[in-house]
């Protein structure tokens, strides 16, 4: 089972060489199939989204959409990008910030019947913080006025 | 007066750190003792003044002193008093300054206490301290001046981010930060060593106590803050592989490896090479964390404000240290001499599995951390969430484990398969036990990983203690109970993992006063809810009857408003048992006068954490137990005696 003792530090080095190489690769792969695509409503329309795939979908609140269901813990909402509207409906406690005409980011996927299901919500933090996808949007929940850089 | 006076002493110590850089170097290069000798002074004098200029911040904080912009930008005087303390580091310039302060006190417990190290080694050592720490002082002196006065001064504050108002910003920061810069104290020894081309054995003892005491508080500080988010954001939650979560866990990796590394180093003279590099792998991810917290590059909680100015100065500050110093490896490398030979199967070969190992969870979780900055770069949005991590770190991780449980059951360098196999006959066979128990009465109910999580932390809790068995446990040293220690609390917050994984049960339902609900076994009356007023929030709490058996206590999960800045948060209400925890979070009130509640029950949750504790307590007793004589016998000789040759170049 002895290493040849000249080449150990060889050996030593290649392996590790393999070993980056390998992370590389295997974290390559898992980019390929995991890496939950961030959306906007109108690429969700455009592209086209098979229904259960993970992604993020991300805009604003329509103004007047949001619809409370009888289970109380359970809403439904639409969200745009000025582009394209897509249905949403999310169980659970929504953030504190998530409100119409707020930005959103709905980590989930679409149902058969269109309807984006989430499973999380990331709203507005707190007076300073927007998700990092939405830089740039603006939006105003009565005229429906959207504005994206 | 307090302002200028904390300025002018960041000052002094930033002159400091260069005079310090330049004695060494000075020193070094033309073979001066009189240069030489001052750098162990300066060293001292530079870790007084960057500490009192801290001290003059957070005198600022208590004081609420609103004419300095920082104070005015980031408190409140109705601040409770401890987030008044801790605001001061709660915000983009504070913690900066308590980074440099963190590293400048480090490069003097270098000069003050390190004996082990060659003379020469030691002085390049703090040379290379002070060029880090000359970085930062820039950074902060010419881009994020924690003194600046605001003129005319506000009436009173801004207030502090309410997520971040709760004790846990008084020590999680600091312990983290401790860790994180105490890196660099390994990454100054590396760049000595390379300098002074002395990698050897000697050089690993030295540095072994220094890497065991940072990872030791990086181990505390991710304990901490993972415990921190899980009860503050009220997600239920304890890690969700945010970029900043990620940040801490690079360093930790790499200083893991670095941790085994420089143990084959210290005891068998093997792995040179592979350790300098680890040693500047791991503070260079200090860095790279840093950067990306503080950059603004990431929005988070943690991200305090978003300046491309300071994003390129850290930027070019990575560049420099970690190009600098991968420069350096790559002209010394060759001077460094081969280490010892090992066998196929010895201790060293298994802790070369466990370098590699870390060091390829460490790369996944970089690329993935840093994949959707480059691919926004290039006009895309990519997010990379938990299922790209738990699919790739959650195998590795449990790889990682199985090698654990071999490696301290294999003898130094040359061992028998055959009788490590036997070795490990008990570990296998309570796996296999626990494989067929699991099989039987959780079938179908658990995902792969939490499975193989629970059956691997049985075995590796087993195997963990077998080094102990047949010693006589009075003269087993001490670090031969640390490493079993944190060993086991591997297992241990492994198996927390699992089993918050697999036997979670979640309850989401709207309620009004007086409803009663069941959940995993427990009986949930929501009595009341009432409004409550704090120092500077107002909230509504609820209570909540919980009960199940003989057990019974009294909940208040509660809704939170801040007034400065106007935020909600909710604060989530934890029952603690032996068994696990319960879990209450109060949403929002609907239109008919019902609440929404959502309530976990989470099994064994608390080892997790627990876990975490034990891996850092392990650190502790094996750092006293290998430096404890070196202590008593500086303490018996005072400080004459010093480890090796004074003859330098």
């Amino acid at each position: 089972m002895a290493m040849k003792k000249k080449h150990q530090r060889l050996v030593l080095a290649l392996i590790a060489l393999v070993a980056v190489i390998g992370a590389g690769l295997l974290a390559a792969s898992a980019l390929k199939d995991e890496a939950a695509y961030f959306y906007t409503p109108e690429d969700a329309k455009v592209k086209g989204v098979e229904p259960g795939k993970a992604i993020r979908l991300g805009g604003m609140v329509v103004g007047g959409s949001l619809k409370k269901q009888a289970d109380g813990v359970t809403i439904a909402f639409d969200v745009t990008d000025g582009k394209a509207v897509v249905p949403a409906r999310f169980t659970g406690i929504a953030p504190d910030l998530f409100r119409e005409g707020s930005g959103v980011v709905a980590e989930g996927s679409f149902d058969r019947n269109g309807t984006f299901v989430a499973t999380n919500l990331l709203a507005k933090h707190d007076e300073r913080y927007m998700p990092r996808e939405l830089e740039g949007m603006t939006y105003n929940a009565t005229s429906h006025e959207m504005k994206a850089q | 007066m307090i302002a200028e006076l904390g300025l002018a002493a960041l000052w002094m110590a930033a002159a400091l750190a260069a005079l310090q850089l330049l004695f060494s170097v000075l020193g070094l290069a033309q073979g001066k003792a009189e240069l030489l000798s001052g750098v162990r002074p300066v060293a001292i004098a530079q870790g007084v003044l960057v500490l009192l200029a801290f001290l003059c911040l957070v005198a600022l904080f208590w004081r609420s002193d609103m004419s300095v912009a920082l104070v005015a930008l980031n408190s409140h005087s109705a601040k409770p008093w401890l987030y008044k303390f801790a605001g001061a580091w709660g915000n983009h310039e504070g913690s900066m300054l308590l980074w440099v302060t963190v590293m400048g006190a480090a490069g003097a417990a270098v000069a003050l206490f390190e004996r082990a190290l060659r003379r020469d080694t030691h002085m390049a050592t703090l040379g290379a301290q002070a060029a880090i720490s000359l970085g930062f002082y820039a950074f902060l002196l010419f881009s994020s001046n924690p003194f600046a006065r605001l003129d005319p001064a506000p009436r009173d504050g801004q207030g502090l981010n309410p997520l971040l108002q709760d004790p846990g910003l008084a020590f999680h920061p600091p312990t983290l930060y401790f860790g994180y810069v105490g890196l660099s104290v390994a990454f100054s020894f590396a760049v000595g060593a390379l300098v002074t081309r002395r990698v050897d054995a000697l050089f690993a003892r030295a540095m072994r106590p220094w890497v065991l005491a940072a990872w030791v508080l990086l181990t505390i500080g991710i304990t901490a803050g993972s415990y921190w988010a899980y009860y503050e954001l009220g997600w239920g939650g304890w890690w969700f592989w945010d970029p900043v979560e990620n940040a801490s866990l690079m360093p930790w990796l790499a200083a893991t490896a670095l941790l085994h590394s420089v143990t084959v180093l210290a005891t068998r003279d093997a792995l040179r090479a592979w350790t300098v590099m680890l040693a500047v792998v791991a503070f260079s991810m200090s860095m790279v964390g840093t950067f990306l917290v503080r950059s603004g590059i990431l929005t988070s909680v943690h991200a305090f404000a978003v300046d491309p100015e300071r994003g390129s100065f850290i930027l070019a500050l990575l560049a420099i240290y970690i190009g600098g110093a991968l420069a350096l490896f790559a002209l010394r490398v060759g001077t460094v001499r081969e280490g010892a030979q090992f066998e196929l199967v010895s201790r060293e070969a298994l802790l070369v599995v466990n370098n590699l190992l870390l060091t390829v969870i460490l790369g996944v979780v970089l690329i993935g951390t840093l994949y959707p900055l480059m691919t926004e770069a290039f006009g895309h949005k990519v997010s990379v969430g938990p299922p790209y991590f738990d699919r790739i770190a959650g195998p590795l991780a449990l790889a990682l484990m199985l090698a654990m449980v071999a490696g301290p059951l294999t003898r130094w360098r040359r061992d028998r398969a055959g009788v490590v196999g036997g070795r490990l006959i008990w570990p296998l066979l309570a796996m296999l036990g626990a494989g067929a128990v699991l099989g039987v009465l959780a079938h179908g109910r658990l995902s792969l990983l939490s499975f193989f999580g629970l059956v691997i932390a049985v075995g590796v809790a087993l195997g963990s203690v077998i080094p102990l068995f047949k010693r006589n446990l009075r003269r087993t040293p001490l670090f031969v109970y640390g490493m079993v220690i944190a060993h086991l609390g591997c297992a241990v917050s492994i198996a927390g993992m699992a089993s918050d994984s697999a036997f979670t049960t979640e309850k989401l339902i709207a309620m009004a006063p007086g409803d009663r609900v069941e959940s995993a076994g427990w009986t949930l009356h929501f009595d009341r809810v009432a409004p409550l007023a704090g120092d500077n929030w107002i909230a509504m709490q609820a209570d909540v009857s919980v009960s199940r058996g003989g057990a019974k206590a009294v909940l208040h999960p509660q809704s939170r408003f801040f007034t400065s800045p106007p935020t909600t948060t909710t604060e989530s209400a934890i029952l603690t048992r032996w068994n696990g925890q319960l879990y209450v979070v109060l949403g929002e009130q609907l239109e008919d006068g019902r609440w929404q509640m959502r309530i976990w029950w989470k099994p064994f949750v608390t080892l997790i954490w627990l876990g975490g504790l034990m891996i850092a307590l392990g650190g502790v007793l094996t750092l006293i137990g290998r430096e404890r004589r070196g202590w008593m016998l500086r303490l018996r000789k005072g400080s004459a005696a010093r480890g090796t040759g004074e003859e330098w170049a």
